[in-house]
């Protein structure tokens, strides 16, 4: 009987998964987006109807109206007309990123509007300020908040409605045959474009609910949270199998009573009680991924007539002439020797330091580019599998007193030894269900193992020295400097010559098609497995550098799994194969925030310094934040991840690609001025007589 | 029996409650050009995926050259000297024509692991390149070698896939459709092709075609799938000319 | 002088950086069936989405029933009464034989009785009755076709567009398709017919367009075809000329394979 207790209660929390899954399913199901951005339209949501009821005072009906149905449906429209309309044929993969994008991007927009003040105590969806005030039914044991009332029902609302949209309606056939194929839609006589707006408007109205419902669930409103609780929904999302909205439903209510009977029988004190608590859903998660029947037989629907429009660009341009090749590794040559010399005389302390700090990321970035750039695997866990090198890298030092660079070694080999173990259940899924269950293991990680000692070393992180080689004492950061680049160069090698070699060809067949690659003997498990050992070890790797740059191997300080979501994005919209894109984005990760810190904190300090300055330049000076900066660079590297779409060969290789072409044209054009103009392809150097 | 190069027995496959297949038998012999034909839905692409491992059947056995097969999968099976092309043209994106047959000629001689990759870089070798060459001679491929896979036409693409398997030095080629959405000029190109790999390279062709004259013109033997079922197998000729064969497949127009 | 029911005048189209049709004038007079013929890559494909709307053009214009429909979407050809089945897959592979038949119904304008329709469509289609709530990703390829044609057979549309109809069907159910098309032709809808199957086309139509690399070389009654039905089909050698619509024949082969 005490179980049955612990069961209802934990039915409330279940209709929060539910509520979050519903509309996560309801998304991909009229729109093919896995949309991880929904926890970011559910921020904003949330904000507004935060400082309407609570900073403006506004009655219920008024606050909830304006911050559900009239600012939610309007984002869903903007995301839909700027964004997704151009998506419609893309790959799942593009589209998953392109939300990774968003999850960054958004939040931080909206702190840019509402002001990034902390919010505490966010209201309920009730006719009360906080949701202890209202409990039902009076007086009993066991009571409902008012929070927690206004989920249930609207939960139930909100499943019955969509029940009925998918069953009976003229819509709900209308967006799913779109989702389909908008093109085969409106030969059907079906207007796809509002069709189009009207799913994203709703999917964006349920988002703004749940953000709303949800709010009052944490002390303060931060988008993070919010986002893991939907990772956590995510179980639920799966286990309707992202089509089924009932499954889905009962799945969330599953999932919240399986945690509250946990909680209620587990002895309280242990770890593993502790670890396993907050991350059950995550473990779920996980499991499912791994062995839910019918999840890898579900095929991606291929628009049939997607090839109405123009063929996108070819992910690679081999083919360029051996002169270009040997001048554009000169001049990446000379380039570095420069940039290097200029940081050695000219840098001071701390440009010096967040310079060396961007080489080090540049490592772990390149063990993107082997799983997700070569593999074409979107594995969102590199942040852990570097927190694991930087773990097992402190723990050895620690215990064994065995010099750095050994610590470093081990590092690598834990790291790879755990991405193996990783690696050969996941890398039979297919691209989104990949990414997720990647997630889980991030998550998993995070919430299970780095608070137990033997693994972080508890709630203080272990310091890690800087080593000594021969007679460098690397505690002088210039000499660090020149360790790290000899590492990245050293880790760029390794990369190239996979990519380049026997590896990377089999990968790279792997990539369009399995059966192909199959056909021809290829063993694409084994393939996909070696990638993501060989990668997992490269961010061990760049996450011991990492532990030594800052001297301490702290999971909070470098590796949080939302960090690694960023760096993702970021080298996905560089050029997630290009080592350039790589080295770039990891400099840019550290510098472009610190730059932007003191261009916004100018303003400011030159009214300081100037204290006769015209009026409008200190209001100017008023209204620019210093802490804008943070907001800005996560803005721009989300928005980076947006033009994945459309590059997705990643900006900076688009631009060589670019300004290589144009320069061979000039070259050919000036050596064979005589002969007709060629209509062949971009590059290629015409064909083999 | 025993000197067929693939042999089947009984090769049953159902997908929930539908029969895909029902103890479907068929043997093709070292170097022959064989053919399955059959209404659309009739099981000949399952037929065609038992058979390389893409799907397990649930009874029946598959032995090829010489050994059972079941346990194999579709990469197993390729070293093993099955190759197939795609009815849906399965090219590599991103690779030019000559990367094709390198990836193919590196899988099938396992040249170049971890190891040599990154001490060597593992560059095509010039026995590397002179195989595939041959082989783009064989059908005429030579001059788009260094072309994207993107940028064929579908009848290029069909050759080039072709070409892909043959580096894999098989014995015996699966075909899916090889003339599907080619039109005529292009067929011919294609029968050409598959008529000069059969009888100048020895190798055995299992070939599923809807196009008739071209079935008639290679294929020396033909079994005919109806409803998961084999109706008729044998030369050819006798095979077109049985009236149970017209009813279901030809509906007398051709 | 009537109103062709399908006007095209001067159109180019191009496929991003890929110009696939030069200067095409085509016109098609209601209840007609015209062929269109020519060798892959010629554009025919090509012309069967410009004439549906999918592929707006690049110069020229496109006139159902008189009125300029060019640049405009796909839906409002279908409302004003094109019927499209564009190669290949041509139906919701996620949806169920009705849905798929429902969802044009109800799309139709003026507004139709949708219940009145699904019996129409089954009792034309006893075949398709027998599988209505069958995931039409699950029927065969000849099954495929046929739910589309019910929904044209049904809203009885001024002009179906029937894009390589026979692709990947064997060849007596490629004569079952082309029975049916027989009785669309029959009940008053004009057909563009895009076909590599000569004879099959040349049964049907009254007349006979042939394309070659995007141009239109022949116009004319079948009869007067005479010798150039065994050149019409040769493509152009050249390596450098490539179409994307190769890819597309390449998605139709494709469907079918999920059937079998």
């Amino acid at each position: 009987m005490q179980l049955l207790e612990y069961a209802i209660r934990g039915i409330p929390t279940g209709c929060v998964f539910a509520l979050l899954a519903v509309g996560l399913v309801l998304t991909y199901k009229t729109s093919g987006v896995f949309n991880l951005a929904y926890a970011g339209q559910a921020y904003v949501s949330a904000i507004v109807y935060y400082e309407l009821r609570k900073e403006l005072e506004w009655p219920l009906v008024a606050a909830g109206v304006v911050s559900i149905l009239v600012v939610a449906p309007l984002i869903g429209l903007l995301l839909e007309r700027v964004l997704f309309r151009y998506l419609r044929s893309a790959g799942s993969m593009a589209k998953l990123v392109t939300s990774l994008g968003l999850l960054i991007a958004i939040p931080e927009i909206a702190k840019l509007v509402f002001g990034s003040e902390t919010r505490k105590n966010p209201p309920p969806l009730w006719w009360v300020r906080r949701t202890d005030e209202w409990l039902w039914p009076e007086g009993a044991t066991f009571v409902l908040d008012a929070g927690q009332v206004a989920t249930i029902v609207s939960t139930l609302v909100v499943v019955v409605g969509l029940v009925i949209l998918f069953r009976s309606t003229n819509l709900g056939l209308r967006m799913r045959a779109v989702v389909e194929s908008p093109r085969l839609a409106e030969l059907s006589g079906v207007d796809s474009e509002r069709v189009s707006m009207a799913a994203w408007m709703l999917s964006s109205v349920l988002a703004g609910l749940a953000g709303v419902l949800i709010a009052p669930l944490f002390a303060s409103l931060n988008p993070f949270d919010l986002f893991t609780l939907l990772v956590a929904a995510l179980a639920a999302t799966v286990f309707g199998g992202l089509s089924s909205i009932p499954l889905t439903f009962v799945g969330g209510i599953l999932l919240g009573v399986l945690q509250a009977v946990l909680a209620g029988t587990l002895p309280t004190d242990s770890v593993l009680t502790n670890g396993l608590r907050p991350s059950l859903p995550f473990v779920v998660l996980f499991l499912l991924l791994l062995f839910r029947p019918g999840l890898r037989s579900t095929r991606e629907l291929v628009d049939p007539l997607a090839t109405v429009d123009a063929p996108p660009p070819p992910p690679v341009v081999r083919a360029r002439p051996q002169w270009v090749a040997t001048s554009a590794r000169v001049f990446g040559v000379v380039v570095s020797l420069v940039a290097l010399l200029v940081s050695w005389f000219a840098l001071d302390q701390y440009w010096l330091g967040l310079a060396i700090s961007g080489l080090v990321l540049s490592v772990t970035m390149m063990s993107l580019i082997v799983v997700v750039g070569m593999g074409g695997m979107l594995s969102l866990c590199q942040a852990a599998l570097a927190a694991i090198g930087a773990f097992a890298l402190a723990q050895v030092v620690e215990a064994s007193g065995a010099p750095v660079v050994v610590g470093l070694v081990v590092g690598i080999l834990v790291a790879a030894a755990v991405g193996a173990l990783l690696a050969v259940p996941v890398v039979r899924l297919d691209g989104v269900y990949l990414a997720l269950a990647t997630l889980a293991f991030a998550l998993m990680f995070q919430s299970i193992f780095v608070p137990l000692s033997w693994v972080s070393g508890g709630a203080v992180p272990i310091s890690v020295p800087r080593p000594v080689i021969g007679p460098l004492d690397l505690s002088d950061d210039r000499y660090f400097l020149v360790f790290v680049v000899v590492c990245v160069i050293a880790t760029a090698l390794v990369v190239i010559r996979l990519r380049e070699g026997t590896t990377g060809r089999f990968l790279q067949a792997l990539q369009t098609s399995d059966v192909a690659a199959a056909s021809i003997g290829i063993d694409g498990p084994r393939a996909r497995v070696v990638a993501f050992t060989i990668a997992a070890g490269i961010a061990g790797f760049g996450g011991g550098l990492a532990a030594i740059d800052l001297g301490q191997a702290s999971y909070e300080a470098s590796f949080p799994y939302i960090i690694g979501l960023v760096w993702v994005a970021l080298l996905v919209s560089a050029g997630a194969r290009s080592i350039q894109a790589a080295v770039l984005s990891g400099l840019f990760f550290f510098l472009f925030p610190a730059l932007l810190d003191k261009l916004f904190a100018f303003p400011g300090n030159w009214v300081e310094t100037n204290p006769d300055a015209p009026s409008w330049v200190a209001s100017i000076a008023d209204t620019i934040q210093p802490t804008w900066a943070q907001s800005v660079a996560f803005i721009l590297f989300g928005i980076g991840a947006i033009t994945y779409a459309k590059h997705p060969e990643g900006s900076i290789e688009a631009q060589t690609t670019a300004s290589v072409n144009a320069l061979v044209r000039r070259v050919e054009a000036r050596n064979a001025a005589r002969e007709p103009a060629r209509v062949g392809g971009p590059g290629t150097g015409g064909t083999t007589p | 029996m025993s000197d067929a190069l693939l042999s089947a027995t009984g090769v049953t496959k159902r997908y929930a409650g539908i029969v895909a297949l029902q103890g479907v038998s068929l043997q093709v012999h070292a170097g022959e050009f064989a053919a399955v034909i059959g209404p659309n839905g009739a099981g000949k692409s399952t037929l065609f995926d038992c058979l390389t491992g893409v799907q397990r059947p649930d009874r029946g056995q598959v032995t090829f050259d010489g050994r059972p097969v079941d346990s194999l999968k579709p990469a197993a099976r390729a070293r093993a000297g099955m190759a197939r092309t795609f009815q849906r043209i399965e090219l590599f994106g991103g690779m030019t024509v000559l990367d094709h047959l390198i990836v193919a000629d590196r899988a099938r001689t396992r040249r170049g692991g971890l190891l040599a990759d990154v001490l060597t870089g593992s560059h095509p070798s010039s026995e590397e390149l002179d195989r595939c060459a041959t082989v783009l001679e064989l059908l005429g491929l030579e001059e788009w070698a260094e072309r994207p896979a993107e940028s064929l036409s579908l009848g290029k693409g069909r050759l080039v896939e072709l070409a892909r398997a043959l580096v894999c030095e098989p014995k015996l080629l699966f075909l899916d459709e090889p003339s599907s959405g080619l039109d005529r000029h292009e067929t011919d190109e294609m029968g050409h092709a598959l008529q000069r790999v059969q009888r100048e390279h020895g190798i055995a062709i299992l070939l599923i075609e809807h196009d008739v004259p071209l079935v008639q013109r290679l294929a020396e033997r033909i079994s005919v799938l109806d409803y998961g079922e084999l109706i008729a197998s044998g030369p050819t000729e006798e095979v077109l000319s049985n009236q149970k064969v017209r009813v279901a497949y030809l509906g007398g127009s051709t | 002088m009537t109103v062709p029911v399908l006007e095209l005048d001067h159109v180019d189209a191009a496929y991003g950086p890929f110009r696939a049709l030069f200067d095409v004038s085509l016109r098609v007079d209601p209840g007609e069936a015209v062929a269109l013929v020519g060798a892959n890559g010629a554009g025919k494909s090509t012309i069967a989405r410009v004439a549906s709307g999918l592929l707006p053009p690049t110069s020229g214009s496109v006139l159902v029933d008189g009125a300029d429909l060019s640049g405009q979407a796909p839906f409002r050809y279908a409302r004003a009464g094109i019927a499209h089945a564009p190669e290949g897959r041509s139906t919701f592979a996620s949806l169920t034989v009705t849905e798929n038949l429902e969802l044009a119904f109800r799309s139709a304008r003026p507004k139709r009785d949708v219940a009145a329709d699904l019996t129409e469509a089954f009792t034309l289609f006893p075949k398709l009755g027998e599988r209505r709530e069958q995931l039409a990703g699950t029927l065969s390829g000849g099954e495929q076709r046929m739910l589309a044609l019910a929904r044209v057979l049904v809203l009885r549309p001024r002009l179906l567009v029937a894009d390589e109809l026979s692709l990947g069907l064997a060849p007596i159910v490629t004569a079952d398709v082309y029975r049916v098309l027989g009785r669309v032709r029959d009940a008053g809808t004009a057909l563009l017919v895009v076909e590599q199957h000569l004879d099959h086309a040349l049964a049907l139509a009254d007349r006979v367009v042939v394309l070659q690399q995007g141009e239109v070389t022949f116009d004319g009654p079948p009869e007067q075809l005479g010798d150039l039905s065994t050149t019409v089909l040769l493509p152009a050698g050249s390596p450098s000329r490539a179409d994307p619509t190769d890819a597309a024949a390449t998605d139709a082969a494709a469907t079918d394979g999920g059937a079998t």
